[in-house]
Parts: C-alpha cells; structure tokens; sequence
C-alpha cells in the first residue's frame, strides 16, 4: 500500500520506535519566541545542559513587542524582561535572533517562510499553536508545549505520538470574493473545533491547488482551530516557485537536488487515510463566527443557528456564548455594529491579505466609528507594503499602518479590545477575552474586514465591493 | 527533572460542566509573561474567576467553599487552543492533580502529562453521572486509578477503564520526565543525523 504525504516526512524523521508509546522524532528546524521558551532555557540551565543544535534553532519576539514607536524600549515592564530573557538566553547559546527593529523581526510563522527557512519534507516546531502554518510547504509542522520546547532545544528531538491522518479536499472552483480564509472557517464550521483533535490533516483537491502560498499558509495556519495536530499541502511548482531566491533557499545544485526530492514529497495513488471528506468550492462563501470559538462561524449572509438546531446537551455553552457576544439565536449576521477592525497575525498578515484589504477600500473611507489597527506580519511584509505604495492608500482612506507583531491578536501588548467592543478580526482565535478582557471577536478575511472597515457594520464584501 | 509521581487518588471534585473551556479561558495570554513556571494557579480560570476590580466571582466554581477537591471535572473538548503550558502549570499550580472529560484537546493532553497532571478521557455517559453525584451531593467522590487505568464515580460505584499509554503511565507512577530519557539517546540522534536527508 502506498503511504500518505504525512507518513512519508513522519517515518524519515522516527529516530526510536518506543513500544506501546510514542516515537522520538526528529526536528529539522525549531523557531522559537519569548513567551514559551524562558522556562525551556531554565530547565536545561537547571541540568546543567547546553542547546544541542542552535544552528537548527531561530529566533524572533514577536507575542509582546508593541507595534508602535518600536524604536523606543518596549514600555510594559514585564513585556521588557520577556523580550530581552530570549536576547540573553540566544546569546549565550549561539541562537540567531531577530530581534525588534531587525529588518528580517517579525511573527514566526510569518518570518520562516519569508527567509526560506520553511521547506518541503522538513520537521518543524514551534512553542506556539500556529507553527501549523508552516505545512502549507508540504512539511510537518505543529506546536509543541514549552516541556517540548525543552527537549527540543536540549536533543534536537521530541516524544510524539503517531497521529491519525485525515485528508480534507476542496473541489472545484471559489466563487467570488471567497478567500482561503473563507475555505478554512468554512471547514472548521463543519468539523467543530474538535472535529480534526487526534489527526493530522492534509489539504487537497482542485480549490486548494490553486491558492497562492500566502492563502496555503492560511488554511493550514487555522488546522488547529479544528483540533488538529496539524495540517499541510503538497509541494508543487507554486511551493518552489515561492522558496527560489529566498536567503535560506538551497542555491545552485543544492536547489535542483532538493526539488527533485521536493517532488517526491506526495501522497501515493493507493495511500489510505484514516478518514477523507471532500467539500464542494462552490458551497463556500465569505464567512464569519458568531460565537467564541472559532467552529462557531457562518455565512455573512446568513443568520447565526437557532437554539432548536443545535444538540440539546451542546445547548447550554452556545447560551453562554451568545450571551458573552451580546447576540441571539436567529440573529441576522449582516448589520452587525463592528467597532474595531484588526488586519494581521499570522494567520492573515502577509503582503497578499494588505494588497487584498487596500484594494478592497480604495476610493472608500473607513467608517468614523470604526478603529481599525492594520499590522504588518513582519518587518519585510512592512517594507513591501511602504514600497508598493499601500500605507499611502491606506492613508487615503483613513486608515495607518502599523509596526508588525502578533498584536491584537492576543492582546498581550497594548492593542487590546475594549470590554464589550466588537471587532471583526482576521487573526484565528474569537475566544472570550482573547482580544482584551470582554472584547468580543468576530473572525473573518481580509476582505470581509474591509466591507466592516468601510460600513461599520457586518457586511457581506460581495454586496459593496467590485469583485 | 523528576515530576511528581501519581498516587491513586480518592477526593471529592470541582465541577465545571462547560464545553469547549479553551487554553485563553484556563490562562488568559496577558499573565503569560512571567520567565518561570511560578504562581500560575492563582491566574487560572481568572477572567471567570475575578470581577474587574479583582475581587472573587461569588457565582464561580473556583469561589463556592460547597466544591473542592483535587480533580477537576469538565465538559467536552477542555484544552482546546493555544499551546500555552501555562495552561498546565496553572492546573498543577491551582493543586488539581487531574482532569476529567469525555474529550480533551491533544497538545493540551500532552502539556498536562509532562506536568504531572492526568487528563482522565471518559464516556459522556460516565461523565453525566459525575455532574450528576455532584449534584445530589457536593461531596460526592471520585476515585482515580492509574495503575489500573479505571475510575470510580464513588458515590454510583459506577466504574469506567481509560487510555493512557504504558510510557506515559510508567512515566507518571514514577516521575520520570522525558527529557531525561531523551538525553540518554544521544547516539542514536547523531545516527539518525548522520544518514537524514541532506541538500
């Protein structure tokens, strides 16, 4: 029988088989930030060990640093210590760091990629749940706690548990304004937020060949808001195409030996997958979540379920969540009052998701009641943004362009949510609080931002924009 | 780094019998700054826990003295999110030796092994019956085994086996942590090295 995409990159990296328990993998690359990795170093400090492979380790705050004015010292006191602890802690170990105000700083699922470092076949990890990004290049990347971060650093391994494979394919074509941000709330609206929970997915079909790597990275960025492992893409001619000439891009013959290798990075004609769900494109439609997690989203167009349709014993927490979110069963989604609109993190902050939201509000202006906070994923998506002339259209329509960083997304800087505020985000998490304590998410594409950004209310981007 | 060993244990429970309870829910991402695993159990649940001024809750599990114990027990899919350890090291801080759920998140899962804390994944009948006891008697007890892999809703009798690999359950009724093991490979990590695929 032939083996799955998965299987293949897992097995080549089984250093031990343990009996009735897990596999010690290895790891090819570990990035690491400053919020999951003090105590990693401390541990090992404890034993009185070293970093094992800092050469195979990289580095970038991204969790804390604020997004504006970052020429001066990091403000928040605790937010200091963290950022410069990871300083210290590379420095004494021979760990690269790319630290705030290098050009290449950034979030770390956003850096990787854009550095070459993310590549096909590859074992990657990362103390941050997101490191899921990173299989839209056909490679197995997930997060790992920071006990994980620990033995990685000190072994270069891991102890993991083989997961279940699942195979999700999109078909057919996307209508218009339908993003892969839309793909991927689409499926987690189906599948729940456990729905992927022991699995290890890989995304496939015609939908999703034809998505460029930024929109690759992020559907399988949000694999676990389904509860998944993790989730990949098979490389193809769009993967290569994207890591050619990158700094850490093998060179020369080194790229053409690891193309070809890339190229047998797929899965087998007769490979079978533990479970297979195929989803029609063309049933998919600009979205957004209603609810506190991310599997509670829905249709702009459509209203949020009504509490006859939901499972009696699920009844109770789809209460509680309607009532943090102030809304009712039955609502209707569209003319929702939006106060806040956040464009970033690392689900959605690459270079194509800012072309997307200025195109969308060219010639419009951002609604007065709207704050809106436009974060670059990294300091090169910055730079790029600058060059190609987007801050200046974002100025023009009311709209600033921030410093990157993980931002709003969690709220562990200063860009937090006011109680009771409703933001439409394009990051991955609408759990309560997540953006500020009683902030209220509703999660959504770039474009679908816009259309809030514009109106101030919730609309669906087919109704107002040219498409 | 040796964690502490599980023991068998028998005590009355905290019930929390919300689905979905997520890592932000656990331990919100603004006390995630500290640079040591410390004081994380005084933060748990704490947006649930604490009005704004910082005062308890009345209506809070956590606050009400009629709940107590050092298992917690709670709806479907607990853990689900970020990867935050934190999340583990403010359920062991708090003085919970397990949880209990008919579902739990899998990096969640893995977080609370490497802490000592046993996640006890049980059917949602089994888990029905808990909140059940609970209800009749806020004393009411649970008895967890981990040798034998079965828990006890003790005031039912009521009896259920539960998964956990022999590695982890060894693991766990010895405190050993896998780093240490980890480091004893060092020759087979160099051998694998030596033959991985390389460009």
């Amino acid at each position: 029988m032939g083996k799955t995409l998965f299987d293949k990159i897992w097995d080549s990296h089984v250093v031990k088989t343990i009996d009735d328990g897990p596999n010690v993998l290895y790891i090819d690359r570990h990035f690491i930030h400053e919020v999951t990795s003090p105590q990693a170093f401390g541990g090992i400090k404890a034993r009185g060990g070293k970093v094992a492979r800092p050469s195979q380790v990289i580095a970038t705050p991204d969790h804390n640093i604020p997004t504006v004015n970052q020429h001066l010292t990091i403000q928040d006191e605790l937010s200091r210590h963290q950022v410069e602890t990871l300083k210290k802690n590379c420095e004494e170990n021979g760990i690269t760091m790319y630290g705030l105000n290098h050009p290449y700083n950034g979030i770390v699922h956003v850096v990787g990629p854009e550095l070459g470092i993310t590549q096909p076949g590859m074992t990657i990890v990362c103390g941050d749940s997101h490191t899921s990004t990173h299989g839209a290049f056909g490679s197995i990347a997930f997060g790992i706690g920071t006990s994980e971060v620990e033995m990685a650093l000190a072994t270069q391994c891991i102890m993991q548990p083989k997961p279940k494979s699942m195979r999700i394919n999109i078909e057919g074509e996307l209508g218009k304004g339908v993003t892969s941000k839309d793909i991927i709330l689409y499926i987690i609206s189906k599948l729940s937020t456990g729905g992927g929970t022991g699995y290890f997915v890989e995304f496939a079909g015609s939908a999703i060949r034809s998505l460029s790597m930024e929109a690759r990275m992020t559907v399988c960025n949000m694999s676990i808001e389904m509860g998944a492992r993790g989730g990949m893409i098979a490389p193809d001619e769009t993967t290569f195409e994207y890591i050619k000439g990158r700094e850490q891009a093998p060179k020369g013959e080194a790229w053409d030996k690891a193309v070809a290798y890339w190229k047998s990075l797929v899965t087998d004609a007769d490979a079978k997958f533990d479970k297979e769900l195929t989803f029609d494109g063309a049933d998919i439609e600009p979205m957004i979540t209603y609810g506190t997690n991310p599997g509670m989203g829905a249709k702009v167009c459509e209203n949020i379920p009504t509490l006859e349709s939901i499972e009696d014993s699920s009844q109770g927490s789809f209460q509680k969540s309607m009532e943090y979110m102030g809304f009712a069963a039955g609502d209707k989604l569209e003319g929702k009052q939006v106060d806040y609109v956040f464009v970033g993190s690392c689900t959605n902050g690459r270079i194509e998701d800012l072309r997307a939201f200025c195109e969308a509000v060219k010639g419009k202006q951002k609604a007065e009641s709207v704050t809106a906070w436009i974060v670059p994923g990294s300091k090169q998506v910055e730079k790029q943004a600058i060059e190609e002339g987007l801050k200046e259209q974002l100025e023009a329509a009311g709209f600033e362009l921030r410093q990157p960083g993980c931002s709003a997304c969690l709220a562990m800087n200063d860009d937090k949510i006011p109680a009771g505020k409703y933001a439409v985000a394009t990051s991955n998490r609408n759990f309560e609080g997540r953006q500020g304590p009683g902030s209220r998410t509703m999660l959504a594409s770039p474009l679908t931002a816009a259309a809030a950004a514009v109106t101030g209310v919730v609309t669906d981007p087919r109704t107002i924009f040219n498409l | 780094m040796p964690i502490d060993k599980f023991v068998t244990v028998q005590t009355s429970f905290v019930p929390m019998p919300i689905e979905n309870v997520d890592t932000d829910q656990i331990i919100p991402a603004r006390f995630l700054k500290a640079t040591t695993k410390d004081g994380f159990g005084d933060n748990l649940f704490y947006d649930w826990r604490y009005e704004k001024d910082g005062s308890p809750k009345a209506d809070f599990v956590l606050n009400n003295p009629a709940y107590s114990g050092t298992v917690l027990v709670a709806g479907k899919n607990f853990g689900s999110g970020s990867s935050r350890e934190h999340a583990a090291w403010a359920i062991a801080g708090y003085g919970f030796k397990a949880v209990v759920s008919s579902f739990f998140a899998d990096i969640f899962r893995g977080n609370s092994l490497n802490n000592g804390v046993l996640p006890v994944q049980v059917s949602e009948a089994f888990l029905a019956g808990l909140f059940k006891a609970v209800d009749a008697d806020n004393k009411a007890e649970v008895k967890i085994d981990l040798e034998n892999q079965t828990i006890t809703n003790v005031s039912t009798g009521e009896s259920e086996g539960f998964e956990i690999n022999s590695y982890k359950k060894n693991c766990l009724m010895n405190g050993y942590d896998d780093i240490d093991y980890l480091l004893s490979l060092s020759e087979e990590i160099e051998a694998y090295e030596a033959q991985a695929v390389k460009f």
